[in-house]
């Protein structure tokens, strides 16, 4: 269990004010001077003792990212922009951390700006966070104020502006080159990497993207050394960690805990237990919609890292834990992501944008106990021929639940399905790319 | 993607109004001036603003020569992004979140009432009151399922009884004040446990 006086978010639940004033208290902005002027190699060197990774999903070494990005600055100008574009369903982290921290994030955003030489950063936003996101205005409006952005920001000699920048609606601008390309005024599908972003990125230039979660944590390692984050969790999962809590448990809640924490501690104690006792429990999506599912008898010893995950063949992803209990369809709940990823594929890619939608239609079919055994391979053929054959992690996002549910709960579909189909084919046309057009309403 | 129709009746003139020309310059500001194309997707939020929650054709025209874009460019990102109503919605646009982690909480009595109270079909205005509904993916309060979005507010922790009352209110044109409806905060985890599988919709 983490210690009270180890919590970064202290106001996670807007218990103490989210005004700047409210924030100074709490330790924001106190020496970020003093931070900057020892210099990038030393911030970029302390973020990487503390072995922060990142928070959007992938784990990637924050202080090996920041190190990507040019020394000097050449003839273009360098960005940094940061992605609040949080729609993995069963993900909201970033919400709290916008409404009520929004200072954390804002000084993270100078620390960082300074580390990798931007003047200029851009805080992408999904549309449906308006409120949020008049919220993060006024912050920074208040921090303008105080001098702590704008010309010589926090009189530490660097200019910094930061700008709010709305997506409209669309899951695939998450990915950092699509987001990119968004606040460039494209419809945001992504770009092929290399080049990565830190190199050529947004307009061009140079450009690190990170997490709102990642960014926020930033001055609190800095004001208490890395050596202090590194000492929560586990070794190369280092720190704290906001899991979301969702789906059937008695109290669902944002929670901040060490990394490594038992699975079973997170549900039980913070989150009042799963409905129906842990006896009922079916299964748990350990890190948002993406990540493949975990059976019972693994979430009874499961731990919270990226690497105890990964040995389970899941991932923690954005740490959105999604509770499924017995009184749940697990096939029905599969299926309404499987629908997710079919309505949000940004259509570049043939695999994704037709796979996602075959998947779908055939998880449809098996909740309709209409599918015949012959689909079962057929699904899990198709989620092979997506994984790995796209131009961004999508393709793997929309593949790798349908994939655990083959894995975990093949038995289950196995017994909704018939050996002969039900309505047989009158004539035998060719299967048409929008087929599924005629079949389903909407589809 | 999502099925985008654009509306039969289609205003002849579109232009930004006062207020709006001088929210559109601070809006190019932010952006490098080489690029002023970033700021179409500001302008498009700002157009539908205008015109009563809908981005008519004209519109994507007028921003079109505002930043010396093709007008295929502003097309393609309006009908990209699932947030710019290309059709009239109503003054009071719900959108019910049917992502598994609302789902499990009970998300399909939730629209079962919106198609008992407003209209049995998505995106139809309803002929009491001014209100119309859709069916979207996550909205990102999933700690907070169910939920559902009445333009730009969130209502949170619902069950069938308030969301009855606040379809209602809706319709009465008296909005019941957004947030959640368990009266917790936040995303606080609650103390009492009285839910057992009751207490939600």
């Amino acid at each position: 269990m983490l210690k009270k006086e180890n919590k970064i978010f202290k106001n996670l639940y807007n218990e103490y004010g989210w005004e700047i004033e409210n924030a100074i208290k709490r330790e924001d902005w106190k020496d970020t001077k003093n931070i900057i002027s020892k210099g990038r190699d030393w911030i970029i060197n302390e973020v990487k003792i503390s072995e922060l990774r990142g928070r959007g999903g992938a784990g990637f070494s924050t202080g090996l990212k920041w190190s990507f990005a040019p020394k000097e600055v050449g003839s273009r100008p360098h960005y940094l922009v940061i992605n609040a574009d949080e729609s993995e369903p069963g993900t909201c982290k970033d919400r709290d951390i916008l409404r009520f921290e929004p200072q954390k994030l804002i000084e993270g955003c100078l620390i960082a700006g300074y580390a990798v030489n931007a003047h200029i950063c851009y805080i992408y936003i999904r549309g449906e966070y308006l409120n949020e996101g008049k919220r993060l205005q006024d912050a920074i409006n208040q921090a303008y104020e105080k001098n702590f952005l704008g010309k010589n920001a926090c009189g530490s000699g660097w200019n910094f502006d930061i700008f709010i920048h709305y997506g409209a609606g669309a899951y695939i601008c998450g990915e950092e080159t699509a987001l990119l390309e968004s606040i460039e005024g494209n419809k945001g599908q992504p770009r092929l990497k290399p080049p990565f972003p830190a190199l050529v990125g947004l307009y061009g230039c140079p450009t690190i993207v990170n997490n709102v979660e990642t960014i926020a944590v930033v001055p609190t390692i800095l004001r208490r050394g890395g050596k202090w984050f590194a000492s929560i969790g586990k070794p190369k999962n280092t720190g704290t960690k906001i899991f979301c809590i969702s789906g059937n448990v008695h109290s669902p809640c944002n929670v901040e805990e060490e990394m490594g924490i038992p699975l079973k501690d997170l549900i039980e104690k913070h989150a009042g237990g799963v409905i129906g006792g842990w006896e009922n429990l079916q299964a748990v999506i350990p890190g948002g919609s993406s990540m493949p599912l975990l059976p019972k008898k693994v979430c009874d010893t499961i731990k919270m890292d990226f690497d105890s995950l990964i040995e389970n063949k899941s991932g923690l992803g954005t740490a959105g834990i999604v509770v499924i209990n017995k009184d749940q369809d697990i096939v029905t709940c599969m299926a309404r992501i499987a629908r997710f990823y079919k309505h949000e594929s940004c259509g570049q890619c043939t695999p994704c944008r037709e796979g996602a939608g075959w998947m779908w239609r055939i998880l449809d079919r098996v909740e309709k106990r209409k599918a015949t055994f012959s689909d079962i391979n057929l699904l899990s053929d198709v989620t092979k021929q997506i994984e790995g054959h796209t131009i961004c992690a999508f393709g793997e996002g929309s593949a790798w639940p349908v994939q655990g549910l083959l894995r975990h709960f093949r038995k289950e579909i196995e017994s909704r399905c018939r050996e002969e189909p039900l309505i047989k084919k009158k004539s035998d046309n060719p299967y048409l790319v929008d087929q599924h057009l005629l079949e389903n309403k909407n589809a | 993607m999502s099925i985008k129709k654009v509306h039969d009746i289609q205003p002849k003139e579109f232009k930004f109004s006062n207020e709006n020309l001088k929210k559109a310059e601070e809006i190019l500001n932010r952006y490098p001036k080489k690029s002023k194309k970033s700021a179409v997707m500001p302008f498009l939020y700002l157009a539908q603003k205008q015109n009563d929650n809908w981005i008519p054709l004209s519109a994507m025209k007028y921003i079109a020569n505002f930043l010396s874009m093709p007008y295929i460019s502003v097309y393609e990102v309006a009908t990209f992004y699932t947030m710019y109503n290309l059709a009239p919605v109503g003054k009071y646009f719900v959108q019910v979140c049917t992502t598994t982690p609302c789902l499990i909480r009970g998300a399909d009595k939730i629209v079962k009432l919106c198609k008992e109270k407003i209209s049995p079909n998505e995106n139809e205005v309803s002929k009491k009151g001014n209100c119309s509904w859709m069916e979207v993916e996550c909205l990102g309060a999933c700690v907070n399922a169910p939920m559902i979005q009445i333009n730009e507010n969130y209502y949170e922790d619902l069950n069938e009884k308030c969301t009855k009352e606040i379809l209602e209110s809706l319709i009465n044109d008296k909005p019941l004040k957004p947030g959640s409806y368990r009266g917790r905060t936040n995303t606080s985890p609650e103390k009492k446990q009285t839910l057992n599988g009751e207490n939600h919709a």
